[in-house]
C-alpha cells in the first residue's frame, strides 16, 4: 500500500473514527490505510507527550504494525486493532503486564489474532493491563498505571484497561480484551464505551494467556455497538486448537442492528435502582420492551464462589512461570528450590502472590472439598439461576458497575473493595453466558466531570445477537455514545 | 512372613504424535526439536486431545477387561520440576478411563487392576553433562501413557514378573504399545509391604522407583522383602517412603525425603472437556481388537488346532515371534507335531544358550521345516539334523540340503552299500552273530549299531536293520 | 476452616515471601477467606459441581503430525541454555 500523499486530512482526526466509517471511506477511495495508520501514530504520539499521562500503550515508542495482503474486501481491512498484552503476538514482546514475562517473544500468533489479519486487519499496539488480568483498576501492570481518559485522576477500570481507555481516548479504533470477571465490561463502563464477553466457547482461548481457564473469554472494545457486532462477527467461531471452543454457527450480527425490540422480554434482577438503570428501563419500554422483576437468588453468592475457582484455576495457570524456558529468572540463585522461589518472588507482583497464595491454599489437601468443591457446586446453582431466567425474559439488564470510575489508590489497600467493583460482571462468567455494557449515562454524583456508567445486558448462551439488537436500539435512541465524543 | 506387592505400569500408547499435540513421537532424536507451544508449556498454548490415544486406551481396558467409566475427565497434577513444562500433569484422577479388569497367571490366578488412566509424560533431564547445571529436553514431554495399577494381588516377586509378561503379551497382542522397555515404553513402579500373618492389618508400604527392566523388578522386590522381613523380625519399625533402585548396586536406597510431603492439588482440568463412551463405542472398539487374538485364546486355539498339550500350546503361544514361526513351520510342512517338538526342543535350547530371541537368529520357517522333512524322508538321521544340520542353519542362515550334502550326512538307503557294510560287520563280530542265531535277539541291536558306526552315521538305521536281520536268518 | 499456614501455601506455591509480605498477606487472605465463608450457608445437597459452563464433551484432535517449533529461534527465549538444552541449577537426586 502507498501512501497517497494527495490525501489531506487534519492529524488526528481520522483516530475518531469508527470501524464501519473508516471501511465507507476506504469503499469511496478517500482513505489509504497508511494514512490512516500515519494518523493514529500522530495521535499517539500527541498524547504520549500530553500531560494526562494516560499510558493506554505499554510500547507506544515502538509500535510496528502487523498486517497480510488479503483481498481489500476482507471484513476489517485496513482497520488497525490494539491488543490487550495478554494475548500472544508471533514476534512481540508478550508479558501479560508481568515482570515474570519480561522478554517472552511468542513463537505464534493466538487465534484471535490469526482471524484479525485474516480479516485484513493490523495489529496495531499492545495496550496494558493488570498483571495476569488480576484487578479491576489496571493498577497491579508492571508498567505503571493506566489512567482513564475521561478523567486522569481516575482509574480506567481493569483488567482491560489499556484497551478500553486507548478507545476512549482516540489513539486506537477499536481494541482487543479479555474478561474473566468483567474485565471487558467494567473498563468500557468506566471510560464510556462498548465492551462484550462472548459467550464462553464463541470465541478460541487459543493464545490468551490463561488467567482462569473456565471463566477467561476474548472480546471487542469499541466506540459503539455496530463496530463491536462487525469486530466479533470476525473473531467468533470454532477453533480446533482450543477443546472448549464450541462448535456453533455464528450469524452475521450487524443483522440484528436496526431490527425492533418491540415485545422483547427484558429482566431485571439487579436489587438496587439506580437513576441509569431507571432510565434505561424507560428508553426500552418507550421502544416496546416489556420489562420484568427477575429472581436469582444465588448471585449474590457470586463473589464468592469466583474468588474461590479464579485464584485455583489461576495459581496452576501462573506455574508455568517458572523460569525455566522463558521469561524472568533469578540467576543468581544456587539451587533448583531457590531458582524458583526467588524467580516466581520477584517476577510476581502483589496481586498475582496473593491470588496465587489464595487459589493454592483451596485446592490443597484438607481444603478442597470445604472450598474448591463446595463453590463448584454453588456455580451450579448461579448457572441454574440463569437457565431458569431465560426461560422468561429474553435478556437480562443491569448496571455495568456498582460505581463510575474511582481514584487512583483509592481501593489498592482492600483488595476486598476491588473485588466487589466486579458484583456485577462476575456472575456471567460463571454461567459461561455472553454480556455487553454499553454507555448508559453519566454520573454527576462524584462532582467535577461527568463520568460513564455503562449499562450491562446479559443473554442466553450464543445469543450475543440478542445483545447487539438491544444495545444497538438503546444506543440509537440515547446519544450517550456521542455525547461523549465516541463518535463523531 | 506374607508379601503384598502393588504394581502400577506405565505403559506408551503407539501413536504418531503427542497425547496433546501434534509433535512427532520418535525415541532418540536432537534435544527439545520435537516440540511446540503446548508441549513447552508456553503462555497461552492449550491442549487437545488425541483421539488415536483415546482409543488405544480404550482397547486396552477392554482386552484386561476392564470397564470403561462412565464419565471420563482429565485433572491437572500440580507439581514443580523443570522435566514437567506446565507445573502441572495433566492427569485423570477420580473419573479414569477404566476401572477393574484382571490378568490371569498361568496358575489361574487372577491379579484384579484397580484402574487404568491416561496421561501425559514428563520430559528428561540430564545430570552428568555439565557439572554445575542439569539440562532440560522436553521430547518426551507429552508422550502418552496409560497407567495401569493392580490390587495388592501379587503375593511374591516372581508372580509379579509373571504379571509383567503376561500384561506386556496382552498389551503388544491388542497393538497397543510396543512395549519396548529399552526404550521407556514400558516403566514400573513397584509397592511392597511384610506383615506376619494374613489377619493383620497390610505393613507399611515402601514405594519403589527406578525399574528398567522385568528382571529388575524381581530382583529389587526379592530385596526389599528381605531387607523389610530382617527388620520386622529384628524389630526395626519400617517407614513408608519411596526408595530407588539400584542395578549396578542391586540394591534399594531410601530417596532423599523431599523438603515437604507431596499435595498434587488435584482439579479439574478446565482445558480439556469431558468425555464419554457410547456402548456403540464399546462394540466397535470390541471389534476392532477381536481381530487380535488375546494370549489366552491364541493357547486354547494352539492346543486344538494342532493337537498339543496345554504345557506345548503355552510354551508356543508365550512369544508373539515364537508362535508366529510355529504356524508358518506347520503350514509349510503339514507336520504340527514335529515343529512343536522342534521348536521346544533344539530350538529354545539354542536360544536359551546364546541369550537370543527369535527373531536375532537366522532361522527360518522354510529351514526348520526342510530339516525334518530330510528326517521324515529318511535322506537323514535325527540325530545328525539335530547335532550337525540344525547349529549351521540356524547360526548361519544356511539351507539345511546343502549343509546336509556338504558334510556328507545323506543317508544310505541303497541296498548294495547296505549290504557291504553289513557284511562286514558280521565278519568282523562273528561271536555276535553266533549269540543272534543261538536264540539272542538282541545281539542284533549291537550289530545295527556297528552297521551306522562303520557308515559314518549315513545308513538309514530301519533299513540297515531289516537288511542285517535277513542276512543273519540267511545261513 | 482450619488456620492458615501462609509459609506451608507459599512453599507449595514455590513464592519466596518477606516477612513483611506474609504478614501483610496473612491479614488479607484471611479477610477474603472469611468473606467467602458465606457460602457454607448455600445448600448444595445432591449438587453437581460447575468446572466448565458449557455442556460441550468429546472433543479430539486426529493423530496427525504438525510442524514442531524453530528451536533454535525459541531458544532465545531461555533464561539458561546450554546448546539444545534449557539449562537449570544442578539437581541433585542422589540417595542417602
Amino acid at each position: 500500500m502507498k501512501h497517497q500523499n494527495s490525501f489531506v486530512h487534519d492529524t488526528g482526526s481520522l483516530s475518531k473514527l469508527t470501524i464501519h466509517q473508516l471501511a465507507d471511506r476506504y469503499a469511496n477511495g478517500a482513505l489509504t490505510c497508511d494514512g490512516l495508520l500515519h494518523d493514529l501514530s500522530a495521535a499517539i504520539r500527541s498524547r504520549d507527550r500530553d500531560q494526562r499521562q494516560i499510558r493506554a500503550y505499554i510500547n507506544f515508542d515502538s509500535i510496528r504494525p502487523i498486517r497480510r495482503e488479503v483481498p481489500k474486501a476482507s471484513k476489517l481491512w485496513g482497520i488497525p486493532i490494539a491488543v490487550k498484552d495478554n494475548l500472544c503476538v508471533a514476534g512481540e514482546e508478550t508479558t501479560c503486564g508481568s515482570k515474570i514475562l519480561k522478554g517472552f517473544i511468542s513463537p505464534y500468533h493466538a487465534t484471535v489474532v490469526e482471524k484479525l489479519l485474516n480479516a485484513g486487519a493490523v495489529i496495531f499496539g499492545r495496550t496494558n493491563q493488570d498483571e495476569f488480568a488480576f484487578g479491576s483498576s489496571c493498577e497491579t501492570s508492571c508498567y505503571g498505571p493506566t489512567r482513564n481518559p475521561r478523567d486522569p485522576e481516575r482509574v480506567p477500570g481493569g483488567s482491560s484497561g489499556g484497551s478500553a481507555a486507548c478507545v476512549a481516548d482516540h489513539t486506537a479504533i477499536a481494541a482487543l480484551g479479555s474478561d474473566t470477571g468483567g474485565s471487558i465490561r467494567q473498563p468500557a463502563s468506566f471510560c464510556g464505551v462498548v465492551g462484550m464477553k462472548p459467550t464462553y466457547g464463541r470465541v478460541s482461548r487459543y493464545g490468551l494467556i490463561a488467567f482462569a481457564s473456565s471463566l477467561d473469554q476474548i472480546g471487542p472494545i469499541t466506540k459503539d455497538v455496530r463496530d463491536n457486532a462487525l469486530f466479533l462477527n470476525v473473531i467468533a467461531g470454532h477453533d480446533p486448537k482450543d477443546s472448549t471452543s464450541a462448535d456453533v454457527p455464528v450469524p452475521d450480527y450487524s443483522d440484528f442492528l436496526g431490527r425492533s425490540i418491540q415485545g422483547m422480554r427484558i429482566g431485571i434482577a439487579a436489587p438496587v435502582q439506580t437513576p441509569i438503570l431507571e432510565n434505561a428501563v424507560k428508553v426500552l419500554k418507550s421502544l416496546g420492551a416489556k420489562v420484568e422483576a427477575l429472581s436469582l437468588p444465588h448471585i449474590a453468592y457470586a463473589v464468592s464462589v469466583y474468588y474461590i475457582v479464579a485464584p485455583a484455576e489461576a495459581s496452576s495457570n501462573l506455574a508455568r512461570f517458572d523460569g525455566v524456558r522463558f521469561g524472568f529468572r533469578d540467576k543468581s540463585a544456587p539451587s533448583l528450590l531457590e531458582m524458583y522461589e526467588h524467580t516466581r518472588g520477584q517476577g510476581f507482583g502483589a496481586e498475582a502472590k496473593r491470588r496465587i497464595i489464595l487459589g493454592t491454599y483451596s485446592l490443597s489437601s484438607g481444603y478442597y472439598d470445604a472450598y474448591y468443591l463446595h463453590a463448584m457446586k454453588v456455580r451450579t446453582k448461579i448457572k441454574n439461576d440463569f437457565d431458569a431466567a431465560f426461560k422468561k425474559v429474553d435478556a437480562i439488564l443491569s448496571p455495568t458497575a456498582p460505581s463510575p470510575a474511582f481514584k487512583l489508590g483509592e481501593k489498592a489497600a482492600s483488595p476486598l473493595e476491588m473485588y466487589l467493583s466486579d458484583i456485577y460482571t462476575i456472575p456471567a462468567n460463571l454461567a459461561g453466558v455472553p454480556a455487553l455494557s454499553v454507555p448508559g449515562g453519566t454520573d454527576h454524583s462524584t462532582g467535577g466531570k461527568d463520568l460513564p456508567l455503562g449499562l450491562q445486558f446479559i443473554g442466553k448462551p450464543f445469543d450475543e445477537g440478542t445483545l447487539y439488537q438491544l444495545a444497538y436500539a438503546f444506543e440509537q435512541a440515547t446519544d450517550y455514545h456521542k455525547r461523549l465524543g465516541n463518535v463523531c | 512372613m506374607l508379601t503384598t506387592v502393588g504394581l502400577e505400569v506405565h505403559v506408551q500408547l503407539d501413536s504418531k504424535t503427542k497425547i496433546f499435540c501434534g509433535c512427532r513421537i520418535q525415541f532418540g532424536g536432537a534435544p527439545n526439536s520435537r516440540t511446540c507451544p503446548v508441549c513447552l508449556g508456553l503462555p497461552g498454548a492449550l491442549p487437545v486431545l488425541n483421539r488415536r490415544v483415546f482409543d488405544l486406551g480404550l482397547r486396552a481396558v477392554l482386552a484386561l477387561s476392564g470397564t470403561i467409566s462412565k464419565k471420563i475427565k482429565f485433572d491437572r497434577k500440580n507439581y514443580y520440576y523443570p522435566d514437567l513444562p506446565k507445573g502441572y500433569q495433566i492427569s485423570q484422577w477420580d473419573c479414569p478411563l477404566g476401572r477393574g479388569g484382571f490378568v490371569e497367571l498361568d496358575s489361574g490366578k487372577k491379579i484384579r487392576l484397580n484402574r487404568a488412566h491416561l496421561e501425559e509424560d514428563a520430559g528428561k533431564l540430564i545430570h552428568d553433562q555439565s557439572p554445575d547445571t542439569s539440562l532440560v529436553d522436553l521430547n518426551r514431554a507429552g508422550t502418552p501413557l496409560l497407567e495401569i495399577v493392580t490390587e495388592p494381588d501379587l503375593e511374591n516377586p516372581a508372580e509379579a514378573y509373571e504379571y509383567l509378561s503376561h500384561l506386556k503379551t496382552i498389551l503388544k497382542a491388542v497393538g497397543v504399545s510396543e512395549c519396548d522397555m529399552e526404550k521407556g515404553q514400558l516403566r514400573c513402579d513397584a509397592n511392597v509391604s511384610v506383615r506376619n500373618a494374613a489377619s493383620d492389618p497390610l505393613g507399611k508400604r515402601v514405594e519403589i522407583k527406578n525399574l528398567n527392566s522385568f528382571k529388575a523388578v524381581k530382583a529389587a522386590l526379592e530385596f526389599e522383602v528381605t531387607r523389610q522381613t530382617e527388620a520386622f523380625e529384628k524389630g526395626v519399625a519400617l517407614t513408608q517412603e519411596t526408595r530407588l533402585w539400584d542395578d549396578k548396586l542391586q540394591k534399594t536406597f531410601s530417596m532423599r525425603s523431599k523438603e515437604e510431603a507431596n499435595d498434587y492439588r488435584y482439579f479439574p482440568e478446565p482445558d480439556l472437556v469431558p468425555f464419554t463412551v457410547s456402548e456403540e463405542e464399546i462394540k466397535t472398539a470390541r471389534a476392532e481388537f477381536s481381530k487380535w487374538e488375546l494370549p489366552r485364546q491364541k493357547k486354547e486355539r494352539f492346543a486344538k488346532q494342532y493337537g498339543l498339550s496345554d504345557y506345548d500350546a503355552c510354551l508356543l503361544s508365550g512369544q508373539d515371534d515364537v508362535a508366529l514361526f510355529f504356524e508358518e513351520t506347520v503350514k509349510l510342512s503339514k507336520n504340527a507335531k514335529a515343529a512343536a517338538n522342534w521348536i521346544i526342543g533344539p530350538v529354545f535350547a539354542y536360544l536359551g544358550s546364546k541369550g537370543v530371541t527369535l527373531n536375532q537368529t537366522k532361522l527360518t520357517a522354510n529351514h526348520l521345516s526342510k530339516i525334518y522333512q530330510l528326517v521324515e524322508k529318511g535322506r537323514m538321521s535325527f540325530q545328525a539334523a539335530k547335532d550337525n544340520v540344525f547349529a549351521e542353519v540356524i547360526a548361519n542362515g544356511l539351507d539345511p540340503e546343502t549343509v546336509m550334502k556338504e558334510k556328507h550326512l545323506e543317508q544310505v538307503s541303497e541296498d548294495g552299500a547296505l549290504i557291504e557294510w553289513i557284511a562286514e560287520v558280521m565278519q568282523a563280530n562273528p561271536k555276535v552273530v553266533d549269540d543272534f542265531r543261538s536264540g539272542k535277539p538282541s545281539a542284533a541291536q549291537f550289530l545295527v549299531g556297528q552297521v551306522m558306526k562303520k557308515s559314518k552315521g549315513k545308513a538309514n538305521p530301519g533299513k540297515a536293520k531289516d537288511l542285517l536281520l535277513i542276512k543273519l536268518k540267511e545261513i | 476452616m482450619g488456620s492458615l499456614d501462609l509459609r506451608h501455601i507459599a512453599r507449595l506455591s514455590r513464592l519466596h515471601l518477606t516477612d513483611a509480605e506474609i504478614k501483610f498477606f496473612e491479614t488479607q487472605v484471611a479477610q477474603i477467606l472469611s468473606f467467602v465463608d458465606q457460602l457454607k450457608a448455600v445448600d448444595v445437597e445432591g449438587v453437581e459441581p460447575t468446572s466448565h459452563p458449557l455442556s460441550l464433551c468429546n472433543v479430539f484432535r486426529e493423530d496427525e503430525i504438525k510442524p514442531s517449533i524453530l528451536l533454535e529461534e525459541f531458544l532465545k527465549n531461555a533464561p539458561r541454555a546450554k546448546g539444545p538444552f534449557f539449562e537449570v541449577p544442578k539437581i541433585i537426586e542422589s540417595h542417602s
